[in-house]
């Protein structure tokens, strides 16, 4: 918090001649080293996005790129749309139901991962697959176990007897059709997204179960507090900024992503999974019209302002703590 | 008599405590194997029955009746030459390769005297400036695909994979400025104030003292930027079509995939090819990666 360190000015009127060459001015440096980024940034992050808003409130296509204002008519359009609406809802949808699961799980793969046993290198290797593999490849793994037909999950129904016979638990059809039902399509998007997201909500909460002082745990053990007072009274309290933080990640990566949709479902069947970003996407980049788009995407930007904000408490909470 | 066995109730009490408590720890170690292992089948599950897939005959594929976890008919490769021979997947593979390594090197030569001077010049406002670029890594490419798609059209580089090479590092510069700010502060003071003493210049310190020993750090920054590179899909997909120019994550899903007719074999062995060297990779650097997100995050 408090740095001893003495200020610049001090150390250049320290013993020996004040040194004041280019490569020593601590001020100008921090410029020098940091306007690279900021350039680059603000060159294709802030411009874009302000384009993006631009765009909103235009008539442009890809077909005429040309820029004229049309005012709040691209929003009227997206608004009589109920696909938008359905679209708006799933991305809600997912993203809720897909944190609270992410947070969940990534705990207790987190506690399973800080244990020590022998072959954990491999297990951690397993482990990290779903978060290190592109998402549009694990994508295509699951659509393939999720196939109408060759699913191996319908087979070891079948096997079992669930599945495939008149009175069967889960129907007398031969295949649960995962991808083609609504419902089914909609958990299996949500599977999915809970699936390559919780390695890396565990990583995350893993570095803050590392964090935690032994002494601390020791002390409530000493006290003669159980297991599970410990668990709810030392490691939960301590842990819960870094699992907002795993949660905010979870809930913008899934928020945001739209590989997972594009590539099991499409959107489909019938809009049942479509969310915002791929709405966006068939709209201003299939469609071609990207005033429409980009008002569609448009709507992301005050939800996720709420969740940086959130992020940002959650760090301030980290460094008081 | 009497007197062995009022000595011979705590030896056994002891004895039975002792069986409790190794009991307790066989159980428990029990426990987190069966655990592990569970954990690591649900993670790894869509990729095992990928890698079975990728070595099956077409006709013991597609036989609803066939058990899908065995080999009912003999294992054939010819899918996976098939992959190789017949498609871009090398192509693609070769791309996201490139790509990937002129990112991180940007990423690098931007962002790492970025976080240097977050992290050690003392600006005053070095610490929102952080939490402002941090925040940057949560604007995202949903958000901005179709403006910059303009904008790499404008620039004349739609269609090639060189526009991939320009954008991504508005992804990998943000969160790798958060990670390297970490490593650098793990780097005591003392050192580069010796390489001053010894006449080096503050950017000659940093140079020679500092970026060596924040070297472990930039490699794990290096395979983190990497990996975010090589999933990336919005952009990819919305930049890029002719074929040649693709990367794996968009070129696998497309061009494996004619019209109707998966290549359900040579797909899955994409997947398997690219899935297995990242995570590898990624897991060697696992405990660094770790303490960079605490450090940058905890140590403010």
């Amino acid at each position: 918090m408090t740095h001893v360190d003495t200020p610049p000015s001090q150390r250049a009127t320290a013993p020996g001649p004040p040194r004041k060459r280019f490569a020593d001015r601590e001020g100008a440096l921090a410029w020098l080293f940091l306007m690279p980024s900021v350039v680059y940034i603000l060159v294709l992050v802030a411009v874009p996005f302000v384009l993006a808003i631009g765009f909103a409130l235009s008539d442009v296509t890809t077909g005429d790129p040309s820029f004229d204002w049309v005012g709040l008519r691209n929003f009227e359009a997206i608004f009589d749309d109920p696909v938008f609406w359905r679209s708006l809802w799933n991305t809600l949808i997912f993203t809720g139901v897909s944190m609270v699961l992410i947070v969940i799980l990534g705990k207790v793969l987190a506690n399973i991962l800080v244990a020590n046993f022998r072959g954990k290198w491999l297990v951690r290797f397993l482990v990290l697959l779903p978060w290190t593999t592109p998402v549009a490849l694990s994508s295509v793994a699951w659509l393939w176990l999720l196939d109408s037909v060759f699913s191996p999950i319908d087979w070891v129904l079948r096997q079992l007897g669930l599945l495939g016979h008149p009175g069967a638990p889960l129907g007398s059809e031969s295949n649960m059709y995962y991808l083609g039902e609504p419902g089914l399509a909609m958990a299996s998007v949500i599977a999915v997204h809970v699936w390559r997201i919780t390695p890396l909500a565990a990583v995350i909460m893993m570095a803050g179960l590392v964090a935690i002082p032994r002494d601390l745990e020791e002390a409530a053990k000493v006290d003669g507090a159980g297991y599970w007072r410990r668990m709810f009274e030392v490691t939960i309290p301590m842990v819960l900024p870094v699992a907002a933080v795993a949660a905010l990640f979870g809930a913008i990566f899934t928020f945001t992503d739209m590989a997972v949709v594009d590539v099991l479902t499409n959107g489909g069947p019938n809009n049942a999974t479509q969310v915002l970003t791929s709405w966006a996407f068939f709209r201003g980049i299939d469609g071609g019209d990207v005033g429409q788009g980009a008002a569609i995407a448009l709507f992301l930007f005050p939800i996720l302002l709420a969740a940086a904000i959130a992020i940002l408490r959650a760090v301030r909470r980290m460094e008081v703590g | 008599m009497t007197n062995t066995v009022t000595e011979a109730t705590p030896e056994s009490a002891v004895a039975a405590l002792r069986a409790r408590y190794r009991l307790r720890h066989v159980f428990g170690r029990i426990g987190v194997y069966v655990a592990a292992v569970l954990a690591a089948l649900i993670c790894a599950a869509p990729f095992l029955w990928s890698l079975i897939t990728a070595f099956k005959q077409n006709r013991d594929l597609y036989n609803r009746n066939n058990n899908p976890f065995a080999f009912n008919r003999p294992a054939t490769s010819d899918h996976v030459i098939y992959l190789f021979d017949r498609t871009a997947f090398g192509t693609f593979a070769w791309n996201t390769f490139w790509v990937g390594v002129l990112v991180v090197a940007i990423t690098l030569l931007l962002g790492l005297p970025a976080a240097y001077a977050l992290a050690r010049l003392d600006r005053p406002w070095a610490g929102w400036f952080g939490v402002a670029i941090f925040l940057v890594y949560l604007v995202p490419p949903s958000l901005l695909f179709l403006s910059l798609s303009r904008v790499v059209v404008l620039l004349g580089l739609q269609d090639s994979t060189w526009s991939l090479v320009l954008i991504y590092p508005t992804i990998t510069i943000p969160v790798s400025i958060w990670l390297m700010i970490g490593f650098l502060k793990a780097i005591p003071r003392d050192i580069e104030e010796q390489a001053m003493v010894d006449g080096h210049s503050r950017l000659g310190a940093f140079w020679r003292a500092v970026v060596p020993l924040a070297f472990p750090g930039i490699v794990a920054v290096i395979v983190f930027a990497f990996t975010l590179t090589a999933s990336e899909y919005i952009y990819a997909l919305s930049f890029v079509s002719p074929s040649a120019e693709k990367v794996v994550s968009t070129g696998v899903p497309t061009e494996l995939i004619r019209g109707d007719v998966f290549f359900w074999q040579s797909l899955q062995a994409a997947t398997v090819l690219v899935a297995i060297p990242i995570a590898f990779v990624f897991n060697l650097f696992l405990d660094r990666f770790i303490t960079g997100f605490t450090q940058g995050a905890v140590k403010g």
